[in-house]
């Protein structure tokens, strides 16, 4: 434990500055922050070339892009790399590490060191996996859950290079969360209480004890699985005693959660973006918070859910059942609470809310599906079929992602000290939406009617939709395209943006764009209200305006 | 009140599902419908209000001002956790009563499947799982891990015996000794599959049946279910088992019972201990197993 001030450390002269600061170990939460957006991204667009692989090979009925078992490897990097090294990351990482310590009036992360170290193992986690591809027996086959035998029958080179990025990009969140719960609980400056944080901090807490909790079960069993291939143990290889089923609920127990670690983050940024373009309060803060914690105990007992056909006894799937269900009520209040946060507000349908509200439509429809495949009799039908695969994307990218853009379209001006550009982040919106839907709606029938996931080739009726499914894909391969033009362009040539465009409340507002290093000059500002939209200001205009306009602002 | 009819009407008249071809079906065919239902009206409701709310208060160009400063309404804030609850647990309680009438609900371990002995009946069903060494003839029963037991066909159902491999289904009819790469039942009689897996996890479904369990290697499984309406359906690997894995499926083929008959009688093999059977080369689609010839003897 070392007291010194940071200065002590790092004289001004060796720290790089300018943009080679964000290839430095910097200890800047923002700078870290941004680290992990752009690394994130960079990760997303391999990720999304590797799904433009997928929806190729099943344009056609049968197996004719690539081999079967470089599909194999295909769809197991496409899920590892956008769950472990794009969202986990983006959504707690990137966004956590630049608004957390605004949030809590703090001028850094609570473990600066620790921040930047878990940000420095995710570039070589990933190369490392991604190299695995190139490797005699290439990479990992098993897809991302990695399931015993499977796991221990195929190549084992690409399966232990997996387990090992897979261990790092664990290790690496929970350094994040140990630093999230580290700074919200002890970093707050004196006078901010827990139930005047932002909504993002209840987020980012509860995620950090989800990632605390379960992401040492998911190390634990992937080391056990490593010995199971290298050093032939029989932890989980039946022919050895072991026991798959066992492994499936150690890893279950991990990767349920990790929906949550995607999703509650992306709560958390909704509820910061919504209040700000509606100009009103966030409905419901304290049913929010407590909503939250509720997903966070029920989240994690109802990781049985995935495992509905395998040997499980009937009162636990019974009961995991209906734990599952219940899920669906906090995560209700939430979405009922924003509803009633846009109700009656002066709603700005820029780019940012865009992304928002459509977050919601897609995250309801994924809720929806949701609650029906935790149903024991509706999954044994549905389950590791395309349904499943729709009903995972309209959570963690219809979802999840859509936040992340929604996120990026609000901040950027923060981040940067620009304005994005609004026609271009339409045009992006537009493509995504109709992409996306276009990609995984159809995905539903699909596996109502007997197409099963992770398959290289399928009976030809299902070839119609399939490539409707194809074409959405390509236009959401498209709407990247004016989103990286929109981010390149802005950062160089955007319109200024001021130091608080969209005149919002919460403190990472109230400094300049972008902000100095330790975020305020003078003292950090204790913001009490981070939502408290139409109570001051508000009332003000309403008595400045004319007749006219309260009455067409009440009429209509 | 027009939202809840169309969510009923879609539920009842859309058809997103295969044809229903074993007792299942129907009872999974009317969760889905009833789920169907509720999530059309949920989901129609919520994206309406909305699309209502984006367009009904949209910031016009010249305003500047804020909404309203509604920081919450305890009242509402109870309406909308009740009714999600009381919605989940309605659709809980109906999912489990259709779970019970699948006959998932029968508890493990009680049937003392997977014998060894061929042909012989089912044994009853209080076999004490903790000793299972204990059963005559000291043939350790194999613990039945889980599949969905139908209560009511204990006695009488068909025995067939699924091995999983990479990547093939393989089918074996212990009471006429036929080994099958297709899936051959007959109609409205319980067929009890008794499935183990050689290599990795795979999964048998037949989506006209509504049915689907893994088939995990090490733990020997039972699946219960009967076939209604004739046809040939496909089977699928569910569960990615390797490479070939999307390449990994048959056909169940249903018959009516008296065709079954005669498809059980063509296929039997000739039985091999009668010394006069020596012209029955002719069984071609049987199985090898146990119908070699007796050589000189």
């Amino acid at each position: 434990m070392t007291l010194a001030s940071p200065r002590d450390f790092e004289p001004e002269s060796l720290q790089p500055q300018g943009w080679l600061r964000y290839l430095s170990f910097s200890l800047d939460h923002k700078v870290i922050g941004i680290q992990y957006l752009v690394c994130g991204f960079l990760f997303y667009l391999i990720g999304g070339a590797l799904a433009g692989v997928i929806r190729t090979e099943l344009a056609s009925p049968i197996s004719n892009f690539v081999s079967r078992e470089t599909y194999n490897q295909v769809l197991t990097l496409h899920g590892t790399i956008m769950i472990f090294l794009w969202i986990v990351p983006v959504v707690n990482g990137a966004f956590g590490n630049y608004l957390i310590p605004f949030y809590v009036g703090a001028r850094d992360m609570a473990f600066p060191r620790l921040n930047a170290v878990a940000f420095w193992l995710i570039p070589p986690a990933g190369i490392l996996l991604i190299s695995s591809y190139f490797i005699a027996g290439g990479a990992a086959q098993s897809g991302w859950t990695a399931y015993p035998p499977l796991s221990i029958s195929t190549p084992a080179i690409g399966q232990v290079i997996w387990i090992l990025s897979v261990l790092l990009l664990g290790g690496s969140s929970i350094f994040g969360g140990i630093n999230f719960i580290a700074t919200i609980l002890k970093l707050r400056r004196p006078g901010l209480k827990m139930m005047q944080l932002p909504m993002y901090c209840w987020a980012m807490l509860g995620t950090s004890i989800l990632v605390v909790l379960s992401t040492p079960v998911l190390a634990g069993t992937l080391i056990l699985l490593s010995f199971d291939i290298i050093a032939h143990t029989g932890f989980f290889n039946p022919t050895l005693g072991g026991n798959v089923v066992v492994y499936q609920h150690l890893f279950w127990f991990y990767s349920h959660p990790a929906v949550y670690i995607m999703v509650l983050p992306a709560f958390g940024l909704v509820s910061e973006i919504l209040p700000v373009h509606a100009r009103k309060p966030l409905f419901g803060y304290t049913t929010m918070v407590y909503s939250i914690l509720g997903i966070v105990v029920l989240g994690l007992i109802v990781w049985a859910h995935h495992m509905f056909t395998s040997g499980t006894p009937p009162w636990m799937r019974l009961f995991f059942t209906i734990a599952t269900s219940f899920i669906a009520v906090p995560t209700g209040i939430k979405f009922f609470n924003w509803l009633a946060t846009l109700w009656g507000g002066k709603i700005a349908l820029n780019s940012a809310m865009l992304f928002a509200c459509a977050f919601i439509v897609n995250f309801v429809f994924g809720g929806i599906t949701g609650v029906a495949l935790a149903q024991v009799p509706f999954d044994i039908h549905v389950h590791d079929t395309y349904f499943v695969v729709a009903h995972f994307h309209y959570i963690v990218y219809g979802g999840t992602v859509f936040v992340i853009f929604s996120a990026v379209y609000h901040w950027f001006p923060k981040f940067t000290g620009r304005m994005l550009n609004e026609h271009l982040g339409r045009l992006h919106f537009l493509l995504t939406f109709i992409g996306f839907n276009l990609c995984f709606a159809p995905q539903h029938w699909l596996g109502l009617n007997g197409m099963p996931r992770r398959v290289a080739e399928y009976d030809p009726q299902f070839a119609f939709w399939n490539q409707v499914s194809s074409v959405g894909a390509l236009l959401m391969a498209i709407s990247t395209l004016p989103f990286l033009v929109n981010v390149v362009v802005s950062a160089l040539r955007g319109q200024p943006a001021g130091d608080n465009p969209w005149k919002a409340l919460t403190p990472e507002w109230l400094t300049s764009s972008p902000p100095p290093v330790e975020n305020w000059l003078g003292e950090a500002p204790l913001v009490e209200h981070p939502y408290g939209y139409g109570t001051e200001q508000g009332r003000l205009d309403l008595e400045a305006t004319t007749g006219q306009e309260i009455w067409s602002g009440s009429r209509r | 009140m027009a939202l809840v009819l169309a969510g009923l009407w879609v539920g009842q008249n859309v058809s997103l599902l295969p044809v229903d071809a074993s007792s299942n079906a129907p009872v999974y065919d009317s969760l889905f419908r009833v789920l169907f239902s509720i999530g059309t009206i949920l989901f129609l409701g919520i994206v309406g209000l909305l699309i209502f709310s984006l367009i009904r208060f949209r910031r016009r160009s010249w305003e500047t001002s804020d909404g309203e400063a509604i920081e919450g309404n305890l009242p509402l804030e109870i309406v909308w956790t009740a009714i999600p609850a009381i919605v989940v647990l309605f659709v809980g309680i109906y999912s489990y009563d259709i779970y019970e009438r699948m006959g998932g609900m029968v508890p493990l371990n009680d049937h003392s499947a997977m014998h060894s002995s061929m042909g012989s009946s089912m044994e009853d069903a209080s076999m004490d799982s903790m000793a299972p060494e204990g059963q005559k003839g000291a043939v350790p029963a194999a613990r039945v891990w889980g599949g969905i037991n139908g209560a009511e066909v204990a006695a009488g159902a068909l025995p067939v015996e699924l091995t999983a491999m990479q990547f093939a289904f393989i089918f074996h009819y212990p009471d006429g000794d036929i080994t099958s790469g297709e899936l051959h039942v007959p109609a409205d009689r319980p067929i009890e599959l008794r499935m183990k897996a050689n290599d990795v996890i795979h999964a048998f479904w037949v989506p006209q049946f509504r049915l689907k369990q893994d088939v995990i290697p090490g733990q020997p499984t039972v699946l219960t279910f009967t076939a209604t309406r004739p046809g040939t359906y496909p089977i699928v690997c569910a569960e990615l088992c390797g490479p070939y894995h999307g390449g990994m499926r048959t056909n169940v083929v249903v018959h009516e019972p008296e065709a079954f008959d005669t498809w059980l009688e063509k296929n039997r093999p000739a039985p091999p201990p009668l010394p006069a059977a020596s012209g029955a080369a002719t069984a071609s689609t049987s199985a090898p197993a146990a119908g070699a010839p007796p050589s000189k003897a």
